[in-house]
């Protein structure tokens, strides 16, 4: 475990070492992000409405109950963009493209593909884990917003149609605006951010680290996404704190 | 290189020695002392039975493993000191090709010029083709490595591995999964690139036909030792019990007339 972390490191710290050459690599960059952007949208799109909507269904519902409806668009609002929309979309990447860059690294590293770079004299940090590194900590926090403001939407329109609620979008989204401000969606964008980093440097390294055949190739699929989630949720907690200090 | 020094056959192969290696995985030693060198432009073969740490010894020489003891010296330099890595250029030609799956042919065999940007796009593509038709390959260019058979992969890998225009040529099992008319293909290759631009090859494996058909020497290798060196008549000739025994190998059809 501990070696693990200490391996995901090295890789992280020569991956920015590697940040000068970017430049060299902008078409792969490209093409990771098609992919990142291209494979996620529409699934970020249906998670975002339906997280919206049940945070609206759970906290409305109390909230109307003992008059408090008015207030229900801050609640929504601001647990969408500052905890939900950063851990939710995240868990969703580190399934959907964590896993497809480890079986694709792992893949050539079992292939010896990754032998041939070297021998070729190709550093496969810049690569490989340059692009895909850049790619998702561009491509995530961007979905991030996207899935912000549908989330807002979906509890908006939750809001105004569940009979039990029944909350226009004009008071929805007057409350909202209230209580919700810039620093909250950064906050938001911020965690995205370091996550975006943990899921592409934990989906390297397990990758690089694949040994066997197709058997190993799986393990180490499996292996990278539980570690990519026991890592966002164990960070999500620390980067909350170290945001609550920042923003007092 | 030039193409003068092309036309000319002119020798650009480097010298290799290897001095007292040894490898051991999870203690279990895998190099048990290796020493030889190897003339500029000659084929030297290592042959010997599967498991007897020919790969290993050959991920050493292409800087891929660090040995436990012992040291490469390319032309007289330590693989290890800065710079010889660069100053010399090396290629290998893998087991399985190990071209890569994502990329078209012709996109691999110029990945090293578009990666290093040693060349323009264009310069690139001809460079490319020229290497292809080389090797019979032309017209395959667009297509991915999944869609080509066995022998198609392993030329394709010598055409990657000619764009570095290499001084040295590792072939791990250049013929293995090959029927016996693309092994012979890929054997005139490896004399044809030696005839032509004088490179130093190393070649390992188990084809006892491949060896004596490319080896200026051999070497034969047994549980991480070698047992003998020497020109194919002299190997041919050793009394080594193991290199005999390995040499005169032949499938024996037994009786099965009580099988089902």
């Amino acid at each position: 475990m501990f070696r693990d972390l200490g391996q995901m490191l090295v890789l992280l710290g020569r991956t920015v070492r590697a940040l000068p050459y970017t430049f060299r690599q902008l078409e792969k960059i490209y093409q990771q992000l098609f992919e990142i952007g291209n494979a996620s949208l529409l699934m970020v799109c249906v998670l975002s409405v339906f997280i919206g909507g049940v945070t609206t269904l759970h906290t409305g519902t109390e909230l109307t109950a003992r008059g408090l409806s008015s207030v229900i668009g801050g609640l929504v609002g601001i647990a969408i963009c500052k905890e939900l929309a950063p851990t939710l979309v995240s868990i969703l990447i580190a399934g959907r493209i964590g896993s497809a860059m480890t079986a694709e690294i792992g893949s050539m590293q079992v292939y010896q593909e990754i032998d041939a770079l070297r021998t070729m004299n190709i550093n496969p940090v810049h690569y490989l884990v340059l692009p895909r590194l850049v790619a998702i900590l561009i491509a995530l926090p961007v979905l991030v917003i996207f899935s912000i403001l549908v989330g807002w939407i979906g509890g908006a329109v939750v809001a105004h149609y569940n009979q039990r609620i029944g909350l226009s979008f004009q008071a929805f989204f007057l409350n909202l605006r209230q209580v919700v401000d810039v620093t909250d969606v950064l906050g938001g964008l911020f965690k995205s951010a370091v996550f975006a980093v943990v899921i592409g440097t934990v989906a390297c390294h397990q990758g690089f680290a694949t040994v066997g055949g197709p058997r190993g190739i799986g393990r180490s699929v499996t292996k990278a996404v539980v570690n990519c989630i026991v890592f966002i949720l164990i960070l999500d907690y620390f980067l909350t704190r170290l945001w609550l200090y920042v923003e007092t | 290189m030039t193409d003068a020094a092309l036309a000319t056959g002119q020798s650009r192969g480097v010298r290799v020695a290897v001095r007292g290696l040894r490898k051991s995985y999870d203690g279990v030693p895998v190099l048990k002392g290796i020493d030889f060198e190897v003339e500029p432009g000659e084929v030297f073969v290592i042959m010997g039975p599967s498991g007897s740490g020919k790969t290993v010894l050959l991920k050493h020489i292409i800087g891929l493993e660090t040995p436990d003891a012992g040291e490469i010296l390319i032309e007289g330099h330590p693989l290890t000191e800065p710079g010889v890595m660069d100053r010399y250029r090396m290629a290998m030609v893998f087991q399985s090709g190990a071209l890569l799956n994502s990329l078209t042919v012709a996109e691999n065999v110029g990945l090293y010029l578009t990666e290093h940007r040693l060349k323009k796009p264009a310069e690139i593509q001809r460079i490319v083709q020229e290497k292809l038709e080389l090797l019979g390959l032309r017209g395959i260019g667009d297509r991915y490595p999944s869609e080509l058979s066995g022998g198609m992969r392993k030329r394709v890998a010598i055409a990657r591995a000619l764009v570095i225009e290499p001084q040295l040529i590792l072939y791990d099992e250049p013929t293995s999964e090959l029927d016996p008319l693309s092994a012979v293909v890929i054997g005139h290759e490896i004399l044809n690139l030696k005839r032509r631009i004088g490179v130093t090859s190393l070649v390992i494996t188990h084809d006892r036909d491949l060896a004596f058909g490319v080896a200026d020497r051999l070497a034969m290798m047994y549980e991480g030792q070698l047992r003998a060196i020497g020109t194919p008549e002299a190997i041919r000739r050793s009394d080594d019990p193991i290199i005999r025994r390995f040499l005169s190998a032949e499938f024996q059809p037994t009786d099965h007339s009580d099988a089902p």
